[in-house]
C-alpha cells in the first residue's frame, strides 16, 4: 500500500514513543521510589506511606510550602493586574518601549534577573525575604500574562467595540461591557500561569530569599544538596500532583492558552 | 427657486468631505445628499473610498476637511455614540458572550430604558425578523443567515435615524444573499428608515437600493437611480464598472442637434444620440458605450435606416447556458462583445470560432462618454 | 485624533507596569552594568564608586574587572564550553523532538491535543524535581549505572560513572529543555500542507528528498524559534551544572552564582553576567531576523 504524506508513518511513531518514554520514566521513577520502603534509591523494596507521613511531620517544609503559596498568590494577583494593563496598553498603543520592558525579563536567563535584582536589593537596602521574593516574581510574571492578554486582544473581532459604540456604548461602557469580559478567560489563564510559574520558580528566588523566607523548591535544593532520601521524592510526587490539577483546571478555562 | 412642494430636506447631507491617510487621499471632496426613506448605495471597487465615507458618517473617523449635516446639523463633534445613526458590520460584531436577547437589547439598554419595555421592544423586533425562538441563543449557535438578520435587528430596535449597512450579505453564500436581498428591500419599505448602503457588487447595488452613488479613487462618478446608471453611464469608468460594456474609442466628427457622427479608427463613421450632458465640439475625442444585449448579430443582416451595420468574424465564444457571449473581431482589430440568447427551440449554436458574421445596433442604443 | 480621554487611558494603562518594570528589571540591569566598572568593597559586595578628598570629589571606577575576564583562560574557556554545551543541547533536541512533533502535526486532529498535552505535562512539574529524577538514575547505586558496567566490564573496560559528568549535564539540560523545541516545531509542521509531498512524490521524489526538499525548510523558523527558547536558557543554568555536573561539568552560571553568593565578588560577577546578557541579545536579535519573515510567509494560503 501506498505511504500516505497526510499520516504519521511507523517510523515516526516509534521514534515518537521513545522520545514520550524518555520524557516520562525519570517522573516515574521519582513517584515510584516515593512509594519505596528503603532509604535508597536503588531498587525496589515494598510499599509504604512513611515517607509521605514524615513530609507532613517535616516543620520546615511545611513552612517553605506555606511561604511557596503566600508568595504564588500574591505574585500571581499583583502580575495579573499589571500584565493586564500591559497587554492592553501594548495592543492598543503598540507602544515599544513598554514591549520592550515586559518581554525582557522572559527573554532573559533567569539567573541575570535573579543576580541583577540581588544586586539592586542589597545596595537600596532592601531586606531579603518575602516582599523581595515577591517583588522579583512580580518583575517576570507580568509578561505571561500580557502576552496571554495580547494574544486574546488580537484573536478579537476589532468591529465589536465600534458596535459597542455605535450602538450607543461610551468608551468605557464598551470597555467594560464588551472587551473586559471578552478578555476574562485571558486574564485568568495568564493570572494561572504567572501562578505555576512564581511557585515553581527556583532560580529567582534563589538570589532574592532572605533568612526565614524559604520556599518550597529552595527547600527542595537543600535537601537535595545534602542527599537524596525518598522524602524528596514524596514532596516532588505531591508537588507533580498540585500542578496536575492546577494544569486540568487551567485547560477547562482556555485550551488556547497551554499551546501558546 | 425652492419651493415647498420640490424636494424634501435631506437627512444625510455631505458637504466637501476629504480625509487622507498620509500621502494616500482616501476620499477628495465628496458631496452628496440622501433623501428620507432612501436606500442609497455606494458603489465602487475596493479601495475607492466607500468605506471610510461610511466609517466617517458613523463617527468612527474624523473628516480633514468639509461637513456631515444629518437633518441639518452637523455631526462631526459627536461621538458614535452620540449619533443616532446604526451600522451592520461586515463581521455582523455580535458580542459572543452575549444571548441575542441581550444583543438586541444592547443599545436599549445604553439609552436607560425601563427594562419590561426593553423586553417587548425586543420581543417585537424579533417577530420582526422572524427568529422569535432565538433570544436566548448566542451567536455561535445561529447560520449566517440568521446572524445577518440578528444584527440587522440590533441596529434597527432603537428606530436611529440612518441605517449604514457595510457590505453586510459579503459573507453568505449566493443563494442566501438573494433571498435577503428580497428581505432587506421589504424591511426597507415597512419600517421607511433610510439605508446607507455600501458594497462593491454591481449586481446587488442595482437590485436593491433607490439611488446609486459610483465612487472611485476617492471621488464619486456618478449618482443616479440604477436604470440610468446601466443605460446612460456619465463616464468611461462608470459605463466599464456596471454591466459588461463595450467602449469603442471615437472622435467626433460634425454635431446636430439630437445627433453626432463619429468616427472610429479603422471602422468608420457612424451616427450616434447626443448625451444631453456633455457638449461635444467637433474634434473632441469620445467612447461609445454600448452593452452587448442591444447588439445584434447574424449571418447576415437587414438594418433599417436608424442602424449601423459592421462585419466581423467570431474571435471567441462563451457558452453560459442561457445566453452566449461571443466576441468579435471588427475590421479595424477591435474586439467587441455581443450577447444572443439561446431563446430558439431545442439546442442552439449558432455560430463557430471563425464565421463570418454582421453585427448592428440602433443609433440610440450606445450611449456617448467623454 | 488622540483626544483627553485617549491620553489618559494610555497613561493609566502603561505607567504602573512601565513603573514597576522599570524599577524592578531596568533599573537593576543598569546597575549591573555600573557596579562592572567598580572596585569589590572589602567584604564583598561593592566599594564607594567615589571619594572626597580635600573638598575634591573623585570617581572611582575601573576596567580591572573586564580586563580580568579577557586576560584569564579560565573564564573564556569556561565560557566557550557553556556555549558548546548550551549548543550540544539544542543540536540533541532538534533531533529528539522532530519525528515527536513531526508524529504529532501528522495525528489525526483529535487526537493532537492530547499528545501535546503529554509532552507539556512534564514539563509543569517543577524545575529541580526534574532534575533530581536525573539524580537517582544516574546515581552509583542505581540500574542504570549498574547496567552499564555490566557491559563494560563483559568488554573488559573500566566501569563508569554517570553522575558528575558533563554527559549527565547535557542529557538532563535537553531533559529539561525538550518541549520547548517540541512546541515550536509543531506549531510550524502542523501548518504544512500535506499535498506538498503528494506533488513533490508525484514530481518524482522519494521519502528522503520529500524531506529534505520540503519538510525541512519549511520547517527552519521552527527550528530557528525552538533554539532561540533552548540554547538561552540552557546557556545561564546553574542548577544543573550544580547538582550533576560535579567539579567537571560547571558552566558559567556555575560562577555568576559563586561570585554573587560564595565568593562576594560583584563586580567580576556583573562582568560574567553582563557577557551573557550580550550574547542572549544578539541571539534575540539574530533570532528575530530569522524567524520572523519566512515564518509569517510559511504555510499560510
Amino acid at each position: 500500500m501506498a505511504r500516505s504524506n497526510a499520516y504519521p508513518s511507523k517510523f515516526l511513531i516509534a521514534a515518537g514513543g521513545m522520545v514520550y518514554l524518555f520524557l516520562y520514566i525519570p517522573l516515574a521513577v521519582v513517584v515510584l521510589f516515593s512509594f519505596n520502603d528503603s532509604k535508597l534509591n536503588a531498587e525496589w523494596v515494598g510499599f509504604t506511606w512513611k515517607w509521605y507521613d514524615k513530609l507532613f511531620q517535616n516543620g520546615d517544609i511545611l513552612h517553605a510550602a506555606a511561604n511557596s503559596l503566600i508568595i504564588a498568590v500574591i505574585s500571581a494577583l499583583l502580575a495579573t493586574i499589571l500584565g493586564t494593563l500591559a497587554g492592553l496598553a501594548i495592543y492598543r498603543f503598540r507602544q515599544k518601549w513598554l514591549s520592550a520592558l515586559v518581554l525582557g525579563p522572559i527573554a532573559m536567563p533567569d539567573i541575570l534577573i535573579g543576580v541583577s535584582l540581588l544586586l539592586m536589593f542589597i545596595l537600596f537596602n532592601v531586606t531579603l525575604g518575602m516582599t523581595s521574593i515577591i517583588l522579583a516574581h512580580v518583575s517576570f510574571c507580568i509578561g505571561f500574562v500580557a502576552l496571554a492578554v495580547q494574544s486574546r486582544l488580537s484573536g478579537m473581532d476589532q468591529s465589536l467595540v465600534e458596535a459597542a459604540r455605535d450602538l450607543g456604548a461610551t468608551p468605557f461602557q464598551a470597555f467594560r461591557l464588551i472587551t473586559l469580559p471578552l478578555l476574562k478567560p485571558g486574564i485568568i489563564a495568564g493570572g494561572m500561569m504567572a501562578f505555576t510559574l512564581s511557585i515553581d520558580d527556583f532560580v529567582i528566588t534563589f538570589f532574592t530569599a532572605g533568612v526565614g523566607s524559604s520556599t518550597l523548591p529552595l527547600e527542595i535544593y537543600s535537601m537535595v544538596k545534602i542527599a537524596v532520601t525518598p522524602e524528596v521524592n514524596a514532596v516532588s510526587t505531591l508537588l507533580m500532583l498540585v500542578t496536575l490539577v492546577l494544569i486540568t483546571a487551567l485547560s477547562r478555562i482556555s485550551p488556547t492558552v497551554l499551546r501558546n | 427657486m425652492q419651493t415647498a412642494t420640490e424636494a424634501p430636506q435631506a437627512v444625510l447631507e455631505i458637504i466637501d468631505v476629504s480625509r487622507r491617510f498620509g500621502d494616500f487621499v482616501a476620499l477628495d471632496k465628496v458631496s452628496l445628499n440622501i433623501q428620507a426613506g432612501e436606500f442609497f448605495t455606494l458603489l465602487g471597487p475596493s479601495g475607492c473610498g466607500k468605506t471610510t465615507l461610511l466609517r466617517l458618517i458613523a463617527g468612527f473617523d474624523q473628516v480633514d476637511e468639509g461637513e456631515i449635516l444629518l437633518d441639518g446639523k452637523p455631526l462631526t463633534a459627536l461621538n458614535p455614540e452620540q449619533r443616532p445613526i446604526h451600522t451592520v458590520f461586515q463581521s455582523y460584531a455580535l458580542f459572543p458572550h452575549m444571548t441575542v436577547a441581550e444583543n438586541i437589547a444592547f443599545p436599549l439598554r445604553m439609552t436607560k430604558i425601563a427594562k419590561p419595555v426593553i423586553d417587548l421592544m425586543v420581543r417585537e423586533i424579533l417577530e420582526d425578523v422572524r427568529l422569535p425562538d432565538k433570544a436566548k441563543h448566542y451567536p455561535d449557535e445561529l447560520s449566517g443567515g440568521q446572524k445577518q438578520r440578528i444584527a440587522i435587528a440590533r441596529a434597527l430596535v432603537n428606530r436611529p435615524r440612518l441605517l449604514l449597512l457595510d457590505e453586510p450579505l459579503s459573507a453568505l453564500d449566493a443563494k442566501l444573499r438573494e433571498q435577503m436581498q428580497i428581505e432587506l428591500i421589504n424591511l426597507q419599505k415597512e419600517i421607511g428608515i433610510t439605508f446607507v448602503y455600501v458594497t462593491h457588487d454591481q449586481g446587488e447595488a442595482l437590485a436593491l437600493s433607490h439611488r446609486i452613488a459610483v465612487m472611485n479613487k476617492g471621488t464619486i462618478s456618478q449618482i443616479d437611480e440604477p436604470s440610468v446608471l446601466y443605460s446612460c453611464p456619465d463616464n468611461r469608468f462608470v459605463a466599464d464598472f456596471i454591466g459588461q460594456c463595450n467602449l469603442l474609442d471615437a472622435t467626433v466628427v460634425s454635431v446636430a442637434e439630437k445627433q453626432l457622427r463619429i468616427a472610429i479608427a479603422g471602422l468608420g463613421e457612424l451616427d450616434v444620440c447626443a448625451n444631453p450632458e456633455i457638449d461635444f465640439a467637433v474634434g473632441d475625442t469620445c467612447a461609445l458605450t454600448l452593452r452587448p444585449e442591444k447588439i445584434r448579430l447574424a449571418a447576415q443582416l437587414d438594418i433599417t435606416d436608424d442602424e449601423v451595420l459592421f462585419s466581423g468574424k467570431v474571435h471567441d465564444m462563451l457558452y453560459l447556458g442561457d445566453v452566449t457571449v461571443y466576441i468579435i473581431e471588427l475590421a479595424n482589430g477591435v474586439l467587441i462583445e455581443a450577447m444572443l440568447a439561446n431563446d430558439a427551440p431545442g439546442r442552439t449554436r449558432l455560430f463557430d470560432t471563425g464565421d463570418a458574421v454582421k453585427i448592428a445596433w440602433h443609433t440610440d442604443a450606445g450611449h456617448l462618454v467623454a | 485624533m488622540p483626544n483627553r480621554a485617549e491620553r489618559l487611558s494610555r497613561i493609566l494603562l502603561s505607567l504602573p507596569p512601565g513603573l514597576y518594570l522599570l524599577l524592578l528589571f531596568a533599573v537593576p540591569s543598569l546597575m549591573m552594568l555600573f557596579a562592572s566598572f567598580r572596585f569589590s568593597g572589602e567584604y564583598g559586595g561593592l566599594a564607594p564608586w567615589y571619594y572626597i578628598e580635600d573638598g575634591q570629589f573623585t570617581l572611582d571606577l575601573t576596567l580591572e574587572n573586564w580586563q580580568r575576564l579577557f586576560e584569564s583562560d579560565i573564564y573564556l574557556g569556561l565560557l566557550l564550553k557553556s556555549l558548546a554545551y548550551a549548543l550540544a543541547t539544542t543540536l540533541i533536541c532538534v533531533i529528539m523532538a522532530y519525528p515527536l512533533a513531526l508524529m504529532i502535526a501528522r495525528s489525526k486532529k483529535r487526537h493532537r491535543d492530547l499528545l501535546l498535552l503529554l509532552v507539556i505535562l512534564p514539563f509543569w512539574s517543577n524545575f529541580l524535581v526534574r532534575i533530581y529524577a536525573w539524580m537517582i538514575i544516574f546515581s552509583p547505586q542505581g540500574a542504570l549505572t549498574a547496567a552499564l558496567n555490566v557491559v563494560t566490564s563483559s568488554l573488559g573496560l573500566e566501569p563508569i560513572t554517570l553522575m558528575f559528568s558533563g554527559t549527565a549535564v547535557i542529557i538532563c539540560l535537553v531533559y529539561v529543555h525538550l518541549p520547548f523545541m517540541i512546541l515550536p516545531l509543531y506549531a510550524n509542521l502542523e501548518k504544512h500542507d500535506h499535498r506538498l509531498l503528494d506533488a513533490a512524490q508525484d514530481l518524482g521524489a522519494n521519502r528522503f528528498q520529500c524531506f529534505w526538499l520540503i519538510t525541512w525548510p519549511l520547517s527552519l523558523p521552527g527550528i530557528y524559534a525552538g533554539a532561540v527558547l533552548v540554547f538561552i536558557p540552557s546557556l545561564g543554568i546553574f542548577a544543573i551544572p550544580d547538582l550533576l555536573g560535579g567539579t567537571n561539568g560547571i558552566m558559567i552560571g556555575n560562577v555568576i552564582k559563586q561570585q554573587f553568593v560564595e565568593s562576594r565578588d560583584w563586580p567580576f560577577g556583573s562582568v560574567l553576567s553582563l557577557v551573557l546578557t550580550a550574547i542572549t541579545l544578539v541571539l534575540v536579535l539574530l533570532a528575530a531576523k530569522l524567524g520572523s519573515p519566512a515564518g509569517e510567509n510559511n504555510g499560510k494560503k
